[in-house]
């Protein structure tokens, strides 16, 4: 098992399931995120302060913070030895068919992750360390998550476009890290990888359609 | 007095192997660790036998010239593998192989070793798939057959097209895997330059490492040589443009005979010359015979498309002719049919050098699917080269050179007339006679490197258990370092102007025209002049650019190109010499009245073995009578 | 048809390499690449100039000798296809053709076009077979392959081991190659005791040759000449996870 974890598959097989739980994370960040849309933020302030007051979320988000340091560093040092196993490239660099997302995982992931930490500036640290606003909701004193979204994407509309195109670069990671993954932890079926890549295209398209409906759902209600 | 002793065991032909294997010498696996094999050439013949000797214990040296041992020119085997299994309940057994190799060789083979090889073909099989080789299967999983031509039985075991590649590569993975255990030694891209002969026996060999330009010395217990044939002669062949003969040639200068070297296959269904510069002529499986039909026009110079000629106006020649064997007659008959319509003016294609072998019939009967099935990677590779799709046009095909018969004499024990110097596969002349089986090669090469080699090699090993291996430093290591680093100078010192490339062309221009498919003393004795000019220019008009201690393809040639042109000058004089026509060697002069090949058994049912004299001097004949006490040898007729 | 050549000269394995240019006229259309090479290079010599080092042997797309990168794709232009069955045909009257060797820190350029593949050797030394000497095998028949087991074996048999997955593939990755002959012998019985070990040590030598990992771009599979598919890739993973966690090292 040692060599496990120095071996190419090894490796891949980490980047996999980190990534596969980051893609089960995204689906109850967009569940909870869509509850922007309904009502006054009521029912978004009582799940996003349930979700960071929770006991299991307690232990979940270190979890989830490792799966994030993991899947980068990983691809990081991945993409490194890769790079070394072509020391000289061609003149005419590959023409050969395959998708531009797939080439350049690395490239999008750097820019999600500058995404993420310009996101979690906006909203992880200031709901953690900063000073949000509260409001009273059924007797108790709750966070007021609501405003603070409502404000930063109605007050800024390049932080609309900030947002809309990191999910767009989300988007084309997803295309082919959903289908990848299960490729690598070695779902070989020739009837299944189509249909993976089918399921990638449909997820890619609910959460990041989710993710950017809601910048522009805020620009929209409070310009008209 | 007849130097020829070919070493058969005595008693009845069916137990004469099982006798051998009882009372041959062994060697005791503590002694097997002190005895080295050198093994040159890595194919069907070289790569098991190596691995086999490995197992056993041997230290084995081996040698290719390509960049690594998968790449020899079995890989290039497409139909299939002979077994006589009877697997279809139709008759067949040992005996039924043994004698449709000997009939299908003409009776040029000898008995007891083609017996041997038709006693052992089960366990061929067996053991190729035991290593992975994914042969084709029925649906409940037992193996599939095949017919080829020639025979009346379904014998042949196959992996689609690729039949060659996938057994080379079971026994390339049994050499990988003893060059993991370290018992063999494997030396890639390396040109032998000669042997090593001290005290009589084969000790070593001379090499050039292809890639620093080093000559090396190399010593060993004993040398095998499965280096394969030499098709390439005719420059144009089904072969790989590497493929050489240059090791035989070495030995058969050092001593060794050189057996039936006019036995040349021409092979019936090849992509024709298409272009003046092509370098080679594309094989096209015998197994299309199966489900393809031969034919040419009924009219002469019909030019129309072949789908516009109805079925009443085409000459369905071999069907009408070998209504027995139909499409499925043995290669030479099928190649001088395809030719003679030709000659007449009823070829098809641009040049009139074609016929076509037609689908049309099978695809409508058996449906697109199950043709594809069988012959798909054909088929494709056929549309590549041509631009035709052969399921919807008929194939265009030409006799093309292919394998040789003829190669190094050897004994029963495939040892050749130097001690130690051991012979397997394609380089040894044995089994075929003067015409080879569709799916012969494979199990010839597989069976001698497999099953036979491992015996009688020990049998040989037995009397040197106590012998050093010899220092690459004596006298004649040196001496044929000497030698063989003397002519690779010669060819950079020329500096002529001409290539080994135009030299070889003429070559096998030469050899086409007077020693390929019909062959007439006036054409055979124009030919040695012809030679014998082109041989004089070779060697005042080279031109070999670069160094010596380089990667240099250009030197390489050649020496290939120096040994082709003295083999060619033996094969015409054999081919002189042999005044009937046997199997794939055809003189005109010796046919019957219907044009058919006319065996002289009176006068040359003997294998020709000739023995070097020297450079200007013509070889010595010595003959192996062939000797017949279990077939009654007939005409051979597929009619 | 005339046209126009670059390509990559490189006196030998230490040698700084550049690319060099040549014109060639007179080119037919029916000629194979490697029958233009041929003529490039007959033209040379008789030149007094230095021949291009390429390989070639067998032109039936079987041997995998040839390994030529040519205008951005292995074996260049046409699917399932090596550089003996490209022809002329496929280039346009004019065009400059690059050829470049195939570059990997696993395969290190040896002269011009000519690189050193000896890495799948020793690939397949450390697992690539069955362990069965010769005269232990039981009768083929008492062996069932199921037919499409068989044929599936036999799709990744066809390997050539010409390496266009490692030229093609970003990463220098192997794993088409090691795929192929890990699911070929792990589907058949014959093939399945030793399954695991084989994975592993296999997937080990690759790694420790330096050939990068696979990121499933796909890229191997559109050039490999014989159309091997990733999905064998796949196989390889599981073959390799399920080894890893049973297997006592």
């Amino acid at each position: 098992m040692t060599k496990f974890f120095t071996s190419s598959i090894g490796q891949k097989f980490f980047m996999s399931i980190t990534g596969l739980f980051l893609m089960l994370f995204l689906i109850v960040h967009l569940t909870i995120n869509s509850l922007l849309l309904f009502g006054d933020g009521t029912l978004f302030n009582q799940a996003a302060n349930f979700m960071s007051s929770n006991p299991v979320m307690k232990v979940i988000e270190p979890i989830l913070a490792l799966g994030f340091i993991l899947h980068i560093i990983y691809a990081a040092y991945i993409t490194l030895k890769n790079m070394k196993a072509r020391p000289k490239g061609y003149k005419i660099t590959t023409k050969t068919k395959a998708s531009w997302a797939s080439k350049n995982m690395f490239v999008l992931g750097t820019l999600i992750f500058i995404f993420l930490v310009i996101h979690l500036a906006n909203f992880f640290w200031k709901v953690k360390f900063g000073t949000v606003e509260t409001v009273m909701v059924e007797g108790k004193e709750l966070h007021d998550v609501y405003a603070l979204v409502a404000g930063l994407f109605k007050g800024w509309w390049w932080y609309d476009v900030i947002y809309i195109v990191g999910v767009i670069f989300l988007f084309l990671h997803l295309t082919h890290g959903f289908w990848s993954a299960f490729q690598t932890i070695g779902w070989d079926n020739e009837k299944w990888m189509p249909r993976l890549k089918v399921i990638g295209y449909i997820y890619s398209i609910i959460i990041c359609g989710g993710f950017a409906f809601i910048p522009l759902y805020f620009l929209i209600k409070y310009a008209v | 007095m007849n130097k020829l002793d070919a070493k058969i065991p005595e008693g009845p032909l069916a137990e004469k192997w099982s006798k051998y294997k009882a009372t041959q010498k062994l060697v005791s696996p503590n002694n097997r660790k002190k005895l080295d094999i050198i093994v040159v050439g890595t194919g069907i013949a070289g790569a098991p036998a190596a691995a086999s000797f490995a197992e056993m214990g041997y230290n084995v040296k081996v040698f290719c010239f390509q960049d690594s041992a998968r790449r020899a020119h079995s890989v290039a085997a497409q139909g299939g593998i002979n077994a006589a299994r009877n697997n279809k309940n139709d008759g067949d057994s040992v005996y039924r192989l043994f004698y449709d190799t000997i009939k299908g060789g003409d009776y040029r083979a000898r008995e007891a070793n083609v017996y041997r090889l038709a006693e052992v073909s089960a366990s061929v099989i067996d053991q190729l798939t035991a290593q992975g080789v994914p042969f084709a299967r029925e649906y409940g999983g037992t193996l599939a057959n095949r017919t080829f031509g020639g025979v009346q039985v379904s014998r042949t075991n196959y992996a689609q097209g690729q039949t060659g590649q996938q057994v080379l590569l079971g026994g390339y993975s049994a050499l990988k895997r003893q060059v993991g255990t370290g018992k063999v030694k494997m030396f890639a891209r390396q040109q032998m330059l000669d042997i090593v002969i001290i005290d009589g026996k084969a000790r070593g060999i001379i090499t050039r490492n292809l890639v620093t330009g080093e000559i090396e010395r190399h010593a060993a217990h004993c040398v095998v040589l499965a280096t394969g044939g030499y098709g390439t002669i005719y420059y144009l062949s089904t072969l790989a443009v590497q493929s050489n003969a240059s090791a035989a040639m070495q030995a058969y200068r050092k001593g060794a005979f050189f057996g039936n070297p006019s036995f040349i296959q021409i092979h019936p269904t090849c992509i024709p010359l298409l272009n003046e510069y092509q370098s080679k002529l594309t094989l096209m499986s015998e197994s299309l015979r199966n489900d393809g039909r031969i034919w040419v026009p009924k009219a002469e110079g019909d030019k129309r498309k072949p789908k516009d000629i109805p079925d009443e106006e085409r000459d369905y020649f071999l069907e009408c002719r070998y209504p027995a064997f139909g499409n499925l007659v043995p290669r030479d008959v099928a190649s001088r049919a395809a030719k003679e319509r030709c000659d007449n003016g009823f070829g098809v294609g641009k040049t009139g050098l074609a016929v076509y072998l037609d689908f049309r019939d099978a695809v409508a009967k058996q449906g697109k699917k199950v043709i594809k099935n069988k012959y798909g990677n054909l088929f494709t590779m056929y549309e590549k080269i041509t631009g035709d799709s052969p399921y919807e046009t008929p194939m265009m095909i030409y006799p093309a050179g292919h394998y040789t018969m003829g190669g190094l004499w050897v004994d029963y024990n495939l040892q050749t007339t130097i001690p130690g110097l051991f012979a397997i596969g394609e380089a040894n002349f044995s089994e075929h006679g003067a015409n080879r089986l569709g799916a012969n090669s494979l199990l010839q090469g597989a069976a001698d490197g497999y099953f036979v080699a491992p015996y009688t090699i020990s049998n040989y090993l037995a009397d040197e258990i106590s012998t050093k291996v010899p220092s690459t430093d004596s006298p004649e290591f040196v001496e044929a370092e000497k030698e063989a680093k003397a002519i690779l100078d010669k060819f950079l010192s020329i500096n002529g102007t001409k290539t080994a490339t135009s030299f070889h062309k003429r070559l096998g221009n030469i050899m086409w025209t007077h020693a390929g498919m019909q062959r007439n003393e006036e054409g055979l004795k124009k030919a040695l002049v012809e030679i014998d000019e082109l041989k004089k220019e070779f060697w005042s008009d080279l031109k070999i650019p670069g160094k010596m201690d380089e990667i240099n393809q250009e030197l390489e040639k050649a020496s290939r190109v120096a040994d082709f042109i003295d083999l060619a000058k033996l094969i015409v004089t054999d081919a002189l010499n042999r005044k009937e026509s046997c199997g794939g060697h055809y003189r005109e002069e010796s046919r019957t009245e219907g044009g058919e090949a006319m065996r002289i058994d009176e006068e040359y049912s003997y294998v020709a073995a000739w023995e070097y004299q020297g450079d200007d001097k013509e070889p010595t004949l010595h003959k192996e009578e062939l000797k017949f006490e279990n077939v009654e040898v007939k005409v051979r007729s597929y009619k | 048809m005339k046209i126009k050549l670059n390509i990559w000269k490189q006196a030998n394995a230490k040698a700084k390499g550049r690319f060099e240019k040549y014109e060639l006229d007179g080119v037919d259309t029916e000629m194979s690449f490697l029958e233009m090479l041929d003529s490039l290079n007959e033209k040379l010599i008789k030149e007094g100039k230095e021949p291009v080092t390429f390989e070639h042997d067998c032109h039936e797309a079987i041997c995998g000798c040839c390994s030529l990168y040519i205008n951005g794709h292995p074996h260049g232009p046409g699917k399932e296809t090596a550089t003996c069955q490209v022809h002329m045909r496929s280039f346009k009257d004019g065009e400059t053709i690059t050829v470049e060797p195939w570059r990997a820190k696993g395969f290190p350029v040896m002269k011009d076009l000519m690189v050193d593949r000896n890495a799948f050797d020793k690939i397949m030394s450390a697992g690539g077979f069955v362990s069965i000497d010769a005269g232990q095998a039981p009768d083929a028949n008492s062996i069932l392959v199921g037919k499409i087991d068989a044929d599936k074996a036999f799709d990744a048999a066809a390997c050539i081991g010409c390496g266009a997955c490692v030229a093609a593939c970003k990463n220098s990755s192997a794993m088409l190659f090691v795929a192929a002959k890990v699911s070929q012998l792990a589907l058949l019985p014959q093939g399945k005791v030793e399954a695991k070990r084989r994975a592993l040590n296999m997937v080990a030598k690759m790694d420790e040759l330096g050939f990068g990992s696979c990121t499933n771009t796909g890229a191997c599979e559109v050039e490999c000449p014989k159309g091997i598919g990733i999905d064998f890739i796949a196989k390889l993973n599981r073959e390799y996870l399920s080894a890893s966690f049973s297997e006592a090292e």
